[in-house]
């Protein structure tokens, strides 16, 4: 938006702005404290994962020594990040789900007619998203820790920004998706066409090199994908190291996806003014 | 000038025009209803009102502030009731008001103070902390006229609010609406498809496919029988 009313000063503008944005935290921190299985559904799916999936394939996969290892691991250690990254994913997407039904129930119109920057309201809403996805994260890093996967405390600590990071980043794009999406019912293309394919063409599951020896083009994809690299980030920083390119990659696609989700909810460019 | 101001307005949904050249004036205090029926562009023009999305061409003026150049001006000084709910069903009604009021930059006790005397005007104090889920339509629908109010707009605009309610429920907040622009000075804009809300002493605009056919004072438009005369407009429109 441009321009703003002579009688708000910049600093009663900037107390407006936080006071949105700590409402629009608590709310979304009341709505997922009120929808107690989301919290289980989120935690399930990646135990089933680690608990099931990996005890099978742990005999299957050789893992060689590549950064950020130092030793041979178990199949589980390898697979925990990419654990975490399905949980971010999941919830990204989650997110966009919610403010599809937020669109089509009207409470969206709420948010965007307050006196505030578009891009601000959206970015309220991305972060109050990702924080809830740290949570749940953090949240499965225990449960993890009690199964036994465990990382050192520097690592936790660590992978906080990296994790919020790649939360921002998946956020961003379910973000962009909600105003590509006209409908709710055509959310069930989202999970066939963006998460499935994110999740499994990227280094959560295999290593690259792995994914190298099957096929040269499959792993070109992989490494084109920002998942992969949101992956990479929260997987160096839980063994204490920063991977520099990873986190270029994320912060990158964060701004892509927050762009473009920008100009999709602009009132006078973006696809909502297409909409009746 | 305050009030509302609205000047060729022109929106196209792709190849359909939804709005062509619409312009209409309500001086404040004034109560002003937006006729037409079903499919007349009425939600498509209130999607411009509060800039969901930006005309193709025209201007629109709230409270002395251009919409385009000066978008936050103009929505903090609008209250806008929407045709569907915009109540999170989940939180209390309380918590409702409170995340409403900090949207238009109202906390702590100045935002309490607001919600608590809006609740009792409403006469629901006691149901402060109960779920908005628990409400009938019609009180949800006064919550929501009140809600629009918190920050002290000088424009209301209302998309169809009384859809889906009973009959005295629709008597009651049509009264409640007329009075306050009458004692609060409030400039209201109130679109129905229902003749028998709009009042002989009423500012009228008669919107049908997406044009102006009728602007005045209702009394004047309709003569002894509005809805006879909407319908020869709109059926002749339609011919």
């Amino acid at each position: 938006m441009t321009g703003s009313p002579p009688d708000i000063s910049a600093s009663k503008a900037a107390r407006h702005a936080l006071v949105a944005l700590c409402a629009i935290l608590h709310r979304e921190a009341l709505r997922f404290l009120g929808q107690r299985g989301r919290l289980v559904a989120a935690l399930v799916r990646p135990l089933v994962w680690l608990i099931v999936f990996a005890s099978g394939f742990r005999a299957a996969l050789g893992l060689s020594i590549t950064p950020p290892y130092q030793t041979y691991i178990t199949y589980e250690i390898y697979i925990v990040p990419g654990l975490v990254g399905m949980i971010l994913l999941f919830n990204g997407m989650q997110s966009s789900l919610s403010l599809v039904y937020d669109r089509e129930m009207g409470s969206m119109r709420l948010l965007l007619t307050a006196p505030l920057p578009r891009w601000w309201l959206l970015f309220c809403k991305l972060v109050a998203g990702s924080l809830i996805s740290v949570l749940q994260a953090y949240a499965f890093l225990a449960v993890a820790a009690a199964w036994g996967v465990r990382f050192t405390w520097w690592g936790y600590l660590g992978a906080l920004p990296a994790i919020f990071a790649a939360a921002l980043m998946l956020g961003a794009l379910g973000l962009l998706l909600s105003s590509l999406i006209r409908q709710l019912e055509n959310f069930a293309g989202v999970m066939n066409f963006v998460i499935f394919p994110m999740f499994f063409l990227s280094s959560a599951l295999y290593p690259l090199w792995k994914m190298a020896e099957a096929s040269m083009l499959l792993r070109d994809v992989c490494v084109a994908n920002p998942f992969t690299h949101a992956v990479e980030l929260i997987r160096f920083a839980l063994h204490g190291q920063a991977n520099w390119l990873a986190g270029a990659v994320t912060l990158g696609a964060l701004a892509v996806f927050g762009g473009g989700a920008i100009w999709g909810y602009d009132p006078a460019r973006g696809l909502a003014a297409r909409k009746a | 000038m305050a009030g509302l101001v609205a000047e060729g307005l022109t929106h196209d949904w792709g190849s359909r025009r939804a709005l062509d050249n619409v312009g209409f004036r309500v001086e404040p205090g004034r109560f002003c209803a937006l006729l037409g029926p079903n499919g007349a562009g009425k939600s498509t023009l209130f999607g411009l009102l509060t800039r969901l999305f930006t005309p193709r061409a025209g201007r629109i003026v709230i409270a002395g502030h251009d919409l385009a150049c000066e978008p936050r001006a103009a929505l903090a000084r609008i209250g806008v009731v929407f045709q569907q709910s915009t109540l999170d069903l989940d939180l209390t009604v309380r918590r409702n008001l409170l995340y409403f009021a900090a949207l238009h930059g109202l906390s702590g006790r100045e935002a309490g103070m607001r919600i608590t005397a809006a609740l009792e005007r409403l006469g629901m104090a006691e149901r402060a902390h109960e779920r908005a889920a628990a409400l009938n339509g019609g009180h949800r629908r006064r919550m929501e006229i009140a809600r629009a109010l918190i920050h002290r707009p000088s424009v209301l605009l209302l998309d169809e609010p009384t859809v889906g309610l009973d009959a005295a429920s629709r008597r009651a907040i049509t009264d409640h609406v007329h009075a306050l622009a009458r004692d609060d000075g409030l400039t209201v804009l109130w679109a129905t498809h229902l003749v028998d809300e709009v009042r002989a002493d009423d500012r009228l605009a008669i919107l049908h496919r997406g044009r102006v056919l009728a602007d005045g004072e209702a009394g004047e438009i309709g003569g002894a029988d509005l809805t006879a005369r909407f319908l020869a407009l709109t059926d002749g429109a339609q011919a």
